[in-house]
């Protein structure tokens, strides 16, 4: 099968282009020789069947950063048939150096000419047909993002792919790009976005930009709740209805422990997990729309004075906040980051960001607990509670971590997501969510049963089970602050998945819905239940999270760093706060 | 013994993009940074002859917000001293 790279600088809108031609089946995969995964996809060009590969954003091959590094060893080891060069038309002056390396690959290349719908607007035009002729290699105009001009690559890709087509004659140096797109293109002397420049004065403003993003976030989770509440609580009652008036008709004359098994065990853990979907889904929607319409990179001008007194910068804050949907893709994102300093404190303070995984755990024991009006406030304390310990771990560990990288960051313009791409990224993590949860929180409910309900003859959940011993072990560690033996073992098994935690609680209660809501709050208070989320806040988000850590560092000691010492700081905080709030209660 | 004239001591006179006022435009003459930033800078349009525009500058010390041609970028204060300006 032949092989196709996608390659091109940062925000020429790769993934956007790759999930275009490929829809929604691409695969994360691993490469001989390469460190990190790459996504890849199979996709038909005329009648033959190729693989696309999408290769990391690159400024330079010849530079040193891990993505380069990963860029120049896949183009020397795997052999590749086509390289599609994707470039940003508005901006091609300072693309050339990047379009003459490309052509010096010995592979063919196929010039794409990505976001012609902004080029247009701002009045640049691009003689496509004769710039092809003068560079002799193929150049498609399209806008990725609005399919426009779409239908011209898979027939120029094919007709790369098929024909072997001579090397070019000439020779092709920078002065020979470079007069060609002068020849070719047309750049208006005053080229600017006005809709950017109007937004960038009110959202950039050095007094009132601060204030405009912390609103537009609290806006954020404020909507995910409000949108989120009611669907996830319709959802539990399918499932609720699901099991008293089809499964267990259905399932009367099955043996008990069967029954126990199904229904206890494997249909309460994951109805419970998957009743907060659509929560997921929405937080994802939110999350992405702030992200394509370019507000991040906003996000990290404004907070980038803050961020350096912490010894981060402003990348690192809009990982973190990447890192509030999942800390996974927020760890792998810090690639960009070229101090490896400031690589790895970044790494240290992403595990602190809520993630969605959390704020499930959260969304339950503060529905639980609190009013409807205290709600958001207390869900706010907790993501508050988050960037402090996250600031407060870069502040001690910034002089052993230093930050010697230069800021430097590419502003896009304001762009509209399209309703196609804000879909795509909801099914995506949906389906990322699926395949989380059909490894690590089946095995982990069903896990949960097992030793809640052995050895045998022990009452269900009691604290003669497996579990209720682990518990009781655990209870002199964990009793100082608050969390009773039944939450113990719902904290160790979250340190599998934070999405196996209410599942689990609906395992070991054996209940699920309302139900379990109401006996969740007859056996604690909010002191309580504030400590634990506390301790789940702060302690290790998931084995996912230390395996991407392990992978992206290879470092056993700054691994186990990112275990433990997230461990002391969860016990701490959680037990200054039961002691004192318990100590004021009383008083 | 006599000393050699400091390279330092006649760049202090010179501009460099750190000191250009929000809404100035000048253009760059040389990049003193190492050659890994050189290539990142001139792949974001910072390199010697190009017009930059400073378009504000954020709060607190923050980075510059630039525009050279259609590319518009972010830049920490430290790095825009390493960028000298034609007079």
């Amino acid at each position: 099968m032949k092989r196709v790279a996608l390659l091109g600088m940062p925000n020429t809108g790769k993934s956007t282009l790759f999930n275009r031609l490929t829809g929604a089946h691409a695969k994360v995969g691993n490469w001989p020789g390469l460190t990190v995964e790459l996504l890849s996809a199979k996709l038909l060009v005329g009648d033959q069947m190729v693989q696309l590969v999408d290769l990391p954003g690159i400024y330079d091959m010849h530079g040193f950063s891990d993505d380069e590094k990963v860029v120049t060893t896949f183009l020397t080891t795997q052999t590749t048939d086509l390289l599609v060069v994707l470039l940003n038309t508005s901006q091609l002056d300072r693309q050339l150096n990047f379009v003459q390396q490309m052509m010096q690959q010995d592979i063919p290349v196929l010039l794409v000419m990505n976001m012609v719908d902004e080029a247009q607007k701002l009045g640049i035009h691009v003689d496509a047909k004769s710039l092809s002729e003068q560079l002799g290699v193929p150049v498609c105009l399209l806008s990725a993002k609005y399919g426009q001009g779409m239908e011209q690559l898979l027939p120029a890709m094919r007709q790369v792919l098929t024909v072997t087509s001579p090397t070019p004659s000439f020779t092709v140096d920078a002065s020979h790009v470079e007069r060609a797109l002068e020849q070719c293109t047309s750049v208006p002397s005053q080229a600017s976005h006005a809709l950017t420049e109007s937004l960038d004065r009110v959202l950039l403003h050095p007094w009132f930009g601060l204030p405009i993003f912390f609103a537009v976030m609290l806006l954020v989770f404020q909507g995910v709740f409000t949108i989120g509440k009611p669907l996830q609580d319709a959802t539990a009652w399918v499932f609720t209805e699901g099991r008293t008036l089809l499964l267990e008709p259905l399932m009367a004359t099955w043996p008990t422990v069967v029954q126990g098994f199904l229904l206890d065990g494997l249909y309460n853990g994951l109805s419970t997990v998957a009743s907060f979907v659509p929560l997921i889904i929405l937080f994802f929607i939110f999350m992405g729309i702030v992200e394509d319409t370019g507000y991040l990179s906003r996000a990290a001008y404004l907070m980038d004075a803050l961020m350096s007194r912490f010894g981060l910068d402003g990348r690192s804050f809009v990982m973190l906040l990447m890192g509030f949907g999942c800390n996974v893709p927020a760890l792998m994102g810090t690639r960009v980051i070229r101090s490896k300093g400031l690589r790895y404190l970044t790494m240290l303070v992403i595990p602190f960001s809520l993630c969605s995984a959390r704020m499930q755990v959260f969304v339950f024991f503060i529905a639980a607990l609190f009013t409807a009006t205290q709600a958001p406030w207390v869900l706010l304390s907790l993501y508050v509670m988050s960037l402090v310990m996250a600031m407060a771990t870069s502040v001690l560990f910034k002089n052993r971590y230093v930050n010697n990288d230069a800021f430097i960051l590419e502003m896009p313009p304001y762009r509209f997501p399209t309703l196609r791409q804000i879909l795509l990224r909801g099914w995506q993590e949906v389906r990322h969510f699926l395949q989380r949860a059909s490894r690590f929180i089946v095995i982990g409910v069903l896990l949960v049963w097992v030793l809640t309900n052995f050895p045998m003859a022990v009452s269900a959940g009691s604290m003669d089970s497996w579990a209720g011993q682990m518990g009781q072990f655990m209870s002199p560690i964990l009793s100082p602050l608050g969390i009773s033996a039944e939450l113990t073992i719902a904290l160790i098994f979250g340190f599998v998945a934070k999405e196996i935690v209410i599942g689990s609680l609906a395992v070991i209660y054996r209940q699920e819905g309302q139900m379990l809501v109401s006996t969740i709050t007859s056996h604690i208070n909010w002191i309580q239940a504030y400590s634990f989320m506390l301790f789940v806040l702060i302690y290790t988000p998931c084995v996912s999270t230390i395996a991407t850590i392990r992978n992206e560092t290879k470092s056993l000691w700054f691994t186990t760093l990112s275990v433990v010492w997230p461990l002391c700081v969860a016990w701490c905080v959680s037990f200054i706060f039961y002691e004192t709030a318990t100590y004021f209660v009383r008083a | 013994m006599p000393y050699a004239p400091l390279p330092t001591a006649n760049t202090a006179n010179l501009r460099t993009l750190e000191g250009l006022h929000v809404g100035e435009t000048a253009r760059i003459s040389a990049l003193h940074v190492e050659a890994d930033l050189h290539k990142r800078f001139a792949a974001l349009g910072l390199r010697p002859g190009n017009w930059v525009r400073v378009l504000r500058s954020a709060s607190l010390g923050g980075p510059m917000h630039l525009r050279i041609g259609t590319t518009e970028l972010i830049l920490r204060r430290h790095e825009a001293r390493s960028i000298a300006l034609a007079p």
